[in-house]
């Protein structure tokens, strides 16, 4: 390929790149908050969001069943997403007490809700598995945004779609930051995060703000599921596994605990791995993401936006 | 009003406390004086819940205190001043204060901006600082405000764990006059203190502490003036 080749396409790996990293980036605040309350990565977190995309793709299955006339994007994005969140938020939760909570209450090693992550992580997806079946399944993408709904600025082609699934990934993040910084319950988020005991001295519930904190991060994760259905339109059961880790990536990419670090560190990997297979050939495109995990591991641990590790004080 | 019976504390296998008694009456300064180790600490997180004891029993305002959790012990009038001030660094001084109304959110808005409101004029300095992050704030004023969120819940027991800690000497002179002004507006405290001297000269009464062992009680004149406790606990030979 040709430089002046490859230049006129980059344009158009840039709106895919931002579109995938919107999505990385709802993911990667799961991550980010629970490490922020816990200080452990939840690695059942890939899975919640799968879930999310079978829960999209289940309602989405019966709004057709009912043969509804014109399927307005309107009301069946709210459709999908609302039921998705809310039973990803509950599952969430229920991990975290049954899965975490016993073992990180006993005090000891961090090392096995770690495991105990894991495990959850092996049941859902064999859970999904054994009730969805192996194969894999279609979101009817295109009855709901035709594939005629898109126009072109420049040569680049940027179909509604894209745009709505973008904007559903910043205003869920730009929700969750106003929460965050401004509510009761963020304050003692952030209260929690910084200084457990303390937090408890002033009178929070505790393992009731962690037990929200994985409401809101896995609801996150659930939309983000049904926002990949509709884009890529085939899910799996074992799609949680690739798309956790990526947006782990953007998580520590962004500084683990940082909310909007792991926003911009999705999109930020979202742009890397399209800009990338532009120039190297598409099958590499996870050596490119893995490949940013391992640098900024090795180089900046403490990624774009965060504190280093002398900042965090005991949990 | 605070009355601790034959408290016994563990951490793992380890004895801290081996039955410790005492009591705080209402409108009262006490003050806890002990060497390093002596069980000061675990006595204060005994009483908030943050440790369980083993044995004895605790009891706030008549009621038995010792099962709650921490969280319901705040909300029935208790507040602690922490060792090392232990603030919340990354958020500012105002959202600290409010953190200290926690229990009280569902109060009016106005008597929770009438206790900001006395906050600031016991310290002027928050005032200015409102928005500034905790953590960036002088090892004096981050006490300043671990002691205004600790008023925030509106406590009528205060517990303080070793408020002379690491300031200057002028400070700590600072720190004791406000106790002695909160003390003066009603609320009963409690004071863990290395520094006997400065803690017997605002307190009615102390007690000592050795091996997680109340070793001795008295007025604080009587403290002041035993020659025991001066050896041992003010640095005196």
């Amino acid at each position: 390929m040709s430089f002046v080749e490859i230049l006129s396409i980059l344009p158009q790996q840039l709106v895919f790149g931002l579109t995938l990293g919107a999505i990385y980036g709802l993911i990667a605040l799961g991550y980010t908050m629970v490490y922020g309350v816990l200080m452990m990565i939840n690695f059942a977190h890939g899975e919640i969001f799968m879930i999310g995309a079978y829960i999209g793709c289940g309602m989405l299955t019966v709004l057709l069943d009912q043969n509804i006339g014109g399927l307005n994007p309107a009301w069946v994005l709210p459709a999908l997403l609302l039921p998705a969140m809310v039973l990803c938020g509950g599952l969430g939760m229920g991990i975290e007490r049954f899965a975490y909570r016993p073992l990180y209450m006993r005090g000891g090693s961090r090392l096995a809700p770690l495991i105990s992550a894991f495990g959850a992580s092996i049941f859902l997806q064999n859970a999904v598995m054994i009730t969805q079946g192996a194969r894999m399944k279609v979101y009817m993408t295109n009855l709901v945004f035709p594939r005629d709904w898109r126009f072109e600025i420049f040569g680049v082609h940027i179909s509604v779609l894209v745009i709505v699934i973008a904007s559903i990934a910043l205003l869920l993040t730009a929700a969750l930051v106003v929460l965050v910084q401004n509510s009761t319950l963020g304050r003692s988020i952030r209260a929690v995060s910084e200084d457990r005991e303390m937090a408890g001295v002033m009178g929070i519930n505790v393992g009731r703000v962690v037990g929200l904190t994985f409401f809101l991060g896995s609801a996150l994760g659930g939309a983000a599921g049904v926002l990949i259905g509709l884009y890529y339109t085939q899910i799996d059961f074992v799609m949680g596994y690739s798309a956790g880790l990526k947006a782990f990536t953007a998580a520590v990419l962004g500084g683990i605990g940082n909310i909007k670090g792991a926003m911009v560190g999705g999109l930020l990997l979202g742009v890397i791995e399209s800009v990338a297979v532009t120039f190297i050939n598409p099958a590499f495109k996870d050596v490119v993401a893995f490949s940013v995990l391992i640098l900024v591991l090795l180089f900046r641990p403490e990624g774009i936006f965060g504190e280093t590790l002398a900042d965090w004080k005991k949990v | 009003m605070l009355e601790l019976k034959d408290i016994v504390t563990h951490y793992g296998a380890m004895m801290a406390l081996k039955g410790v008694s005492l009591e705080v009456k209402k409108g009262e300064i006490v003050c806890l004086l002990g060497g390093n180790a002596s069980g000061k600490s675990t006595t204060m997180k005994s009483i908030l819940g943050l440790v369980r004891p083993t044995e004895g029993s605790v009891h706030f305002e008549g009621k038995r205190i010792d099962q709650l959790a921490t969280g319901e012990i705040v909300r029935r009038g208790i507040s602690l001043v922490p060792e090392g001030r232990r603030i919340f660094g990354r958020m500012t001084v105002h959202e600290n204060l409010v953190l200290g109304s926690y229990v009280r959110r569902l109060d009016p808005r106005a008597e929770i901006e009438q206790d900001l409101e006395r906050v600031f004029n016991l310290f002027p300095r928050l005032r200015e600082r409102t928005h500034q992050f905790g953590g960036t704030m002088s090892g004096g004023e981050q006490q300043m405000l671990a002691i205004g969120r600790a008023l925030m819940s509106r406590p009528r027991l205060l517990l303080m764990d070793e408020p002379s800690m690491g300031l200057s000497p002028a400070f700590v002179d600072q720190v004791f006059d406000i106790i002695q002004e909160i003390n003066g507006q009603g609320t009963t405290i409690l004071v863990v203190e290395q520094n006997a001297a400065v803690a017997l000269s605002v307190a009615r009464r102390g007690y000592v502490m050795r091996n997680g062992l109340i070793a001795a009680t008295d007025t604080a004149q009587t403290l002041l003036a035993s020659e025991d406790v001066r050896r041992a606990y003010l640095g005196e030979e």
